[in-house]
């Protein structure tokens, strides 16, 4: 029983740290990326480069993974998406998903279509009991970073001077501007952070959610599960909303496998009509 | 001016090139082969192109005269396409055999492009039982999960494993491979206390492995697609369930050879039953992992490969007996009954049900000179497909 929790609780960790991403650019720019798995994706390419090509320590790839994605990221920002701020929410879906497209194809090409493994550290993988209740190690470690993630991006929403410029830069772009906020810069930082988180979710989902050229695809639609149900506007909304998914969904496959796949659509079907703005909304805008 | 002579070869000549070419285009056999070179399936496209293009090269691409012309499309794994391809292929380009196919829906959706323009198909990879029960054009090179899961059983229930959870992929292949494990299982004594079917689309193990821990049999037999059954592979180890004394049993395609050697410690002492692996000991086998590996990059040939060499192996034998005809009745009629000595051992084609008879080893997954292999340990020999034997 604490098992399976525990375990929901590692899923939905790390499904939050793979769409927190798509919360900052959905919620804060009001961009609708479809392509943030995309960077989810380059981070974990890194990583199993970086791991099976050139034996380089697990721990270090993980900043690594972030800071390509973030790069990555930031040079899309500038060259592509910032022409498209301006532009109805169809033209960003259909942007963005080419990208998708483009980055699958092209993730096939270099790195061939099969389905990358990382043999983690040893202290990192295998099981342990904690007060007789089963607990994995990797799972552990994900939780771990996943949690402190979740706290710093809190506080840096929030409590930062950086934060509140993208806030006021959101809210009303013109009278930022007007302010002296360097608005185009806040954006392509915020860009490059949100791919950063991507990327660093890819490459530690890397060894439970698999990885292939396929991932920004297969994992969209959890992404905007997480968004919809969380609403956009804070981070701690999309935060439980990501617990929740989790655990439903392995709870839900665990006692009840039958039909355990639909758990988590019900359960989004419910919220939505239920807080159709999200779980933490500030009301509709 | 023209003299009687120069008149005389520059007719001839003309004369010439009015005869050859009608007969150069009689000369040139087209291969369709339709696989999945993009999408969540690519590996599958390659090994099987792969395989198909190293028989080719080891044997020629002429036979009883003609040229084998060799067209690749892609159809990225989507039925539809599939079937348009194939449609394109016969009609337009003027494909005399189709070939490929990596998975069951795909060659499903092209049964009757084969039964209408009567084209000889040969399914390399699928492995669903009832593909060829679609149209009596339909040939198979790879195999049939029930022909590969019994054996587990067999196996399974003679070696002292009595309490078994399945669990398996929630599509047609998985549901074969979960009947007939199960099947020849309880006839031989065993118990079965749970069958789990995982959906295609997850992205977590974690909830299911936990079930099969706590059912807490003797051991788990899976059926997973080759790529994701690597990755359940991880997490069974990681959730300690070998230590906990649950064995992996398994279909061949979870430890695919393509990716084995990248799964690392936690897939070693697996145990699966298959029609193929790289380290099977032979020296048709020897010769054929050696061109593979010399013309692709010293990538690994797996069960998929095989199914593609082996179908080309079947065209040319086929091709060879009718004397060039690779018309639909003519060509299906001289595939029927053939025999042939596969990388994979001894083949031969079931004459009732065109589908291939063949060797099924069990092996375990052991570490030889540093790198992981699938070592062959028990033969069946020549099992037919149990299911279409059991329908008769």
């Amino acid at each position: 029983m604490l098992t399976i929790l525990f375990d929901g609780v590692a899923y939905g960790m790390l499904l939050f740290i793979l769409a927190c991403g798509l919360t900052v650019t959905l919620g804060l720019m009001n961009f609708i990326n479809l392509a943030h798995g995309a960077f989810a994706m380059a981070g974990g390419y890194v990583t199993v480069v970086m791991m099976n090509r050139y034996g380089i320590s697990f721990y270090w790839c993980l900043p690594a993974a972030f800071i390509a994605s973030a790069l990555i990221g930031l040079v899309l920002e500038r060259t592509l998406y910032q022409w498209l701020y301006q532009v109805s929410h169809l033209d960003q879906v259909l942007f963005s998903i080419g990208i998708v497209f483009m980055a699958v194809a092209a993730t096939d090409y270099f790195m061939g279509g099969q389905q990358q493994l990382i043999n983690l550290p040893p202290e990192l993988s295998g099981r342990m009991d904690v007060f007789g209740v089963g607990v994995g190690r990797y799972r552990l470690f994900t939780i771990v970073v996943c949690a402190a993630l979740a706290l710093a991006l809190q506080l840096i929403l929030s409590k930062t001077r950086f934060g509140s410029r993208l806030r006021a830069a959101v809210d009303d772009r013109r009278v930022a501007m007007g302010l002296g906020i360097n608005v185009p810069l806040v954006f392509a930082l915020t860009f490059a952070f949100g791919s950063g988180l991507a990327g660093l979710g890819g490459a530690m989902g890397a060894e439970i959610l698999g990885l292939d050229p396929n991932f920004p695809l297969k994992f969209m639609i959890y992404f905007l599960i997480v968004v919809s149900v969380g609403g956009t506007s804070t981070v701690s909304g999309p935060f439980l909303a990501a617990m929740l998914l989790g655990i439903a969904d392995v709870a839900g496959k665990y006692y009840v496998p039958a039909i355990g796949p639909f758990v988590i659509y019900a359960l989004m079907i419910v919220m939505l009509i239920v807080r159709p703005n999200g779980l933490f909304s500030r009301g509709s805008r | 001016m023209l003299n009687r002579r120069t008149l005389l070869a520059v007719a001839s000549a003309a004369l010439g090139c009015l005869t050859q070419f009608p007969a150069s285009a009689q000369e040139v056999v087209k291969i369709g082969l339709i696989l999945p070179m993009t999408g969540p399936f690519a590996s599958t496209g390659r090994q099987v192109s792969a395989g198909a293009k190293t028989f080719i090269e080891t044997h020629g691409d002429t036979v009883a005269g003609k040229k084998i012309e060799l067209v690749i499309r892609d159809d990225a794994g989507v039925a539809d396409q599939t079937r348009r391809i194939a449609q394109e292929l016969v009609v337009n380009d003027g494909a005399k055999v189709l070939a490929g196919f990596g998975l069951t829906p795909l060659a499903m959706s092209v049964a009757p492009v084969a039964t209408q323009a009567k084209v000889p198909t040969v399914v390399m990879a699928a492995g669903t039982a009832s593909i060829t029960k679609a149209s009596e054009y339909i040939t198979r090179t790879s195999g049939t999960l029930p022909q590969y899961s019994l054996p587990v059983g067999t196996w399974a229930a003679e070696n002292g494993i009595k309490k078994v959870v399945t669990l398996v992929s929630d599509y047609g292949p998985g549901i074969d491979a979960e009947k007939w494990f199960t099947k020849e299982f309880k006839s031989k004594g065993g118990e079965v206390v749970e069958a789990v079917r995982i959906p295609l689309q997850n992205p977590d193990f974690a909830p299911f492995l936990q079930r099969v821990r706590d059912a807490k049999p003797d051991a788990v037999f899976v059926f997973l697609p080759s790529g994701v059954g690597s990755l359940f592979m991880k997490q069974f180890a990681d959730r300690g369930l070998a230590e906990a004394g649950i064995k992996l049993i398994a279909t061949g395609d979870v430890t695919d050879d393509d990716i084995l050697n990248s799964m690392g410690k936690p897939a070693v002492g697996t145990i699966t039953g298959h029609f193929y692996a790289t380290a099977h000991d032979s020296p048709e086998n020897k010769a054929y992992v050696e061109a593979f590996k010399k013309a692709n990059n010293n990538m690994r040939p797996n069960f998929m490969s095989v199914g593609g060499y082996d179908g080309m192996a079947l065209i040319y034998a086929a091709l060879e007996k009718t004397k060039g005809d690779a018309t639909g009745p003519a060509f299906m009629a001289a595939v029927k009954g053939l025999s042939w000595t596969s990388p994979r051992g001894p083949v031969s084609i079931d004459p009732d049900t065109r589908d291939i008879i063949q060797n099924i080893y069990m092996r375990e997954v052991k570490d030889v000179n540093g790198e992981l292999q699938n070592v062959e340990f028990k033969t069946f020999a020549a099992l037919k497909d149990p299911e279409k034997a059991e329908a008769k």
